[in-house]
């Protein structure tokens, strides 16, 4: 049967015939390029994945019986996070700093950013250069400087205090990362703009901004997520009031019984802001590293 | 792109400039402050010269500090570098795998560091931990609170983890601007693999992956929370890297003068690097022609 059927569809549809058969090919080898992504991504997903099983888990059952997933599963941990305010108030705290910095961090960065990116002038180049080093200088090195000038001027333990101390490295981040964005509007639609009689606030606002509407996007969220990882500053600079979640998570190490399944289910919740706004900056989160330089 | 010179813009600038050197230039003069005085408490300083410098630049402590530093940072680049271009060489280009991979990709850069020290003290445990349990099931002896090599072992497999997606996002992103016109040229000169990779793809990525390669570098030289929240510096004084050393030595002990010539040193090795990155970001600029 197949002999007489063959030569009919082949002189027919030539292209039709080789298409299913290379298909099927590929679905009964599949290429090495998924198993090493495969492999990758299960190497990367591993401890994620046991962290959250871990917090949906009793204590007793994760130092009793060893098990790949949650036997009882519960949600207590999380309910001991959401109700106690010294576990909440952590993550309130560590947000109201995180958005104080980044509001602060933009709204000097953008004037800064296109200055750089359309005119020269005295030291641009010095300038430009020292805030790239203030991106790059170690925290550790500025951890007892900022204790001291925050308590000689009374903000220690307050949230600006942590927001202004993050902005020696997300002020720098965000100037480089715009003034990226920047360059890639041509020159001629702010002179048209001018021409047209906008003044330049008028046309920063009205028509600048739009135009770099993702790149804001992704110089506020490279802000918001560097500022939401560090732990040694925002440490040093609080005790109680502002104490952040961080903070608190390391407090509970320390503890003589460590409470695992509690301790997991913060690390899960540190890990949601992230994971909610991944999807739509994905493309440029190697952007966002290289300075917007990608 | 070619721009006017204005003074006034300036003015655009200065917000930034304030507000950085507020926290940038007022703690840094602090810590030189402290860097050439010595103190017996009471608020009460003296000249002390260049005494501090001449003192950390013989203690082997710092030097202890570095060498165990660059080690790691050399470990790491050497394994990550490889391993983050292998992954990007090995991404799917397009479609809902490659979005699929991006974002899981990208998930471990944005977990906060101490939750990354978390994760890893807990996967390691072997009571607990998936990967410590694994271990001592197979027979073997792993304890990264005790023994040095298993420490190390899992600060490196843990910045490994934390880390290779960032180069192989930077790489990716490299392999995406070639044209396919490139690919077909190598196809009709009928070139190996291994051909096209060492003479389209990789000179085509050598710009990002310098930017990588710094980047990696840089933020393994000052790293601190990861280990700290591991190992704690130890066993000892094992993976007592540069930043903990620091800490330590400010903050735990507070001897001002020798941390605050510490501090200073550090900062201008940092300074030295960061130069580089400037210029080749600069080059790369010039070389796109923007």
């Amino acid at each position: 049967m197949t002999d007489t059927a063959m030569p009919n569809v082949a002189s027919d549809a030539p292209a039709m015939t080789i298409q299913p058969s290379r298909k099927i090919k590929r679905n009964l080898r599949p290429s090495g390029g998924a198993i090493v992504m495969g492999l990758y991504l299960l190497f990367l997903m591993l401890p994620i994945y046991w962290l959250l099983n871990m917090s949906l888990k009793t204590n007793s059952e994760i130092l009793g019986a060893f098990s790949l997933w949650p036997r009882n599963f519960t949600l207590e941990n999380y309910a001991t996070i959401l109700t106690d305010p010294s576990w909440y108030m952590g993550y309130v705290n560590s947000l109201t700093y995180v958005l104080m910095n980044t509001a602060i961090s933009l709204a000097v960065a953008l004037p800064a950013a296109y200055a750089f990116s359309r005119y020269t002038f005295m030291g641009d180049k010095h300038l430009f250069f020292w805030l790239l080093t203030n991106r790059m200088a170690p925290p550790a090195v500025f951890a007892l400087p900022f204790f001291q000038l925050y308590s000689s001027i009374g903000l220690f333990d307050t949230h600006i205090a942590v927001a202004l101390a993050h902005c020696l490295f997300n002020v720098p981040l965000a100037v480089w990362i715009l003034e990226g964005f920047m360059r890639g509007v041509p020159k001629e639609i702010d002179e048209t703009a001018y021409i047209d009689g906008y003044s330049f606030p008028a046309f920063f606002v009205k028509i600048f901004t739009p135009l770099i509407a993702s790149g804001i996007g992704v110089a506020a969220f490279f802000c918001f997520m560097f500022s939401w990882v560090e732990l040694l500053l925002s440490r040093t600079l609080t005790s109680v009031n502002a104490k952040p979640i961080a903070a608190t998570m390391t407090r509970t190490v320390g503890a003589a019984g460590v409470d695992w399944g509690v301790l997991a289910a913060a690390g899960v919740l540190t890990i949601v802001p992230g994971a909610l706004v991944i999807y739509f900056v994905r493309n440029y989160i190697a952007k966002g590293f290289a300075l917007g330089r990608v | 792109m070619n721009k006017t010179v204005n003074q006034k813009a300036w003015f655009l600038v200065l917000p930034v400039l304030i507000l950085v050197a507020f926290s940038a230039v007022i703690p840094l003069m602090t810590v030189v402050n402290y860097s050439v005085q010595d103190t017996f408490g009471n608020n009460q300083f003296f000249w002390a010269g260049l005494d501090w410098f001449d003192d950390m630049l013989h203690s082997d402590r710092m030097w202890n500090a570095l060498g165990r530093q660059l080690m790691f940072s050399a470990i790491i680049l050497a394994i990550e570098v490889p391993l983050g271009i292998f992954v990007a060489l090995n991404m799917p280009k397009k479609g809902f795998w490659s979005s699929f991979c991006l974002v899981v990709m990208s998930l471990p850069l944005l977990i906060p560091w101490n939750v990354v020290g978390t994760i890893w003290q807990i996967f390691g445990r072997v009571d607990i931990g998936l990967l410590g349990y694994t271990l001592d099931a197979l027979g073997i002896d792993y304890n990264y609170t005790q023994n040095i090599l298993d420490a190390w072992i899992t600060v490196i497999v843990m910045d490994v983890w934390h880390w290779t997606s960032l180069v192989a996002l930077l790489a990716y992103a490299g392999l995406r601007s070639i044209p396919d016109a490139y690919y077909q040229a190598a196809k009709i000169d009928q070139a190996s693999r291994w051909a096209v990779f060492r003479y389209i793809e990789l000179p085509k990525m050598a710009g990002v992956l310098m930017i990588a390669i710094l980047l990696r570098f840089m933020d393994s030289f000052m790293i601190y929370t990861e280990p700290f929240v591991v190992t704690g510096g130890g066993p000892g004084n094992a993976t007592t890297f540069l930043s903990i050393d620091l800490v330590k030595m400010a903050l735990g002990q507070f001897d001002l003068g020798p941390a605050a010539a510490f501090s200073l040193m550090y900062f201008l090795v940092i300074m030295a690097i960061s130069w580089v990155f400037y210029t080749v970001m600069t080059t790369l600029d010039k070389r796109d022609g923007k």
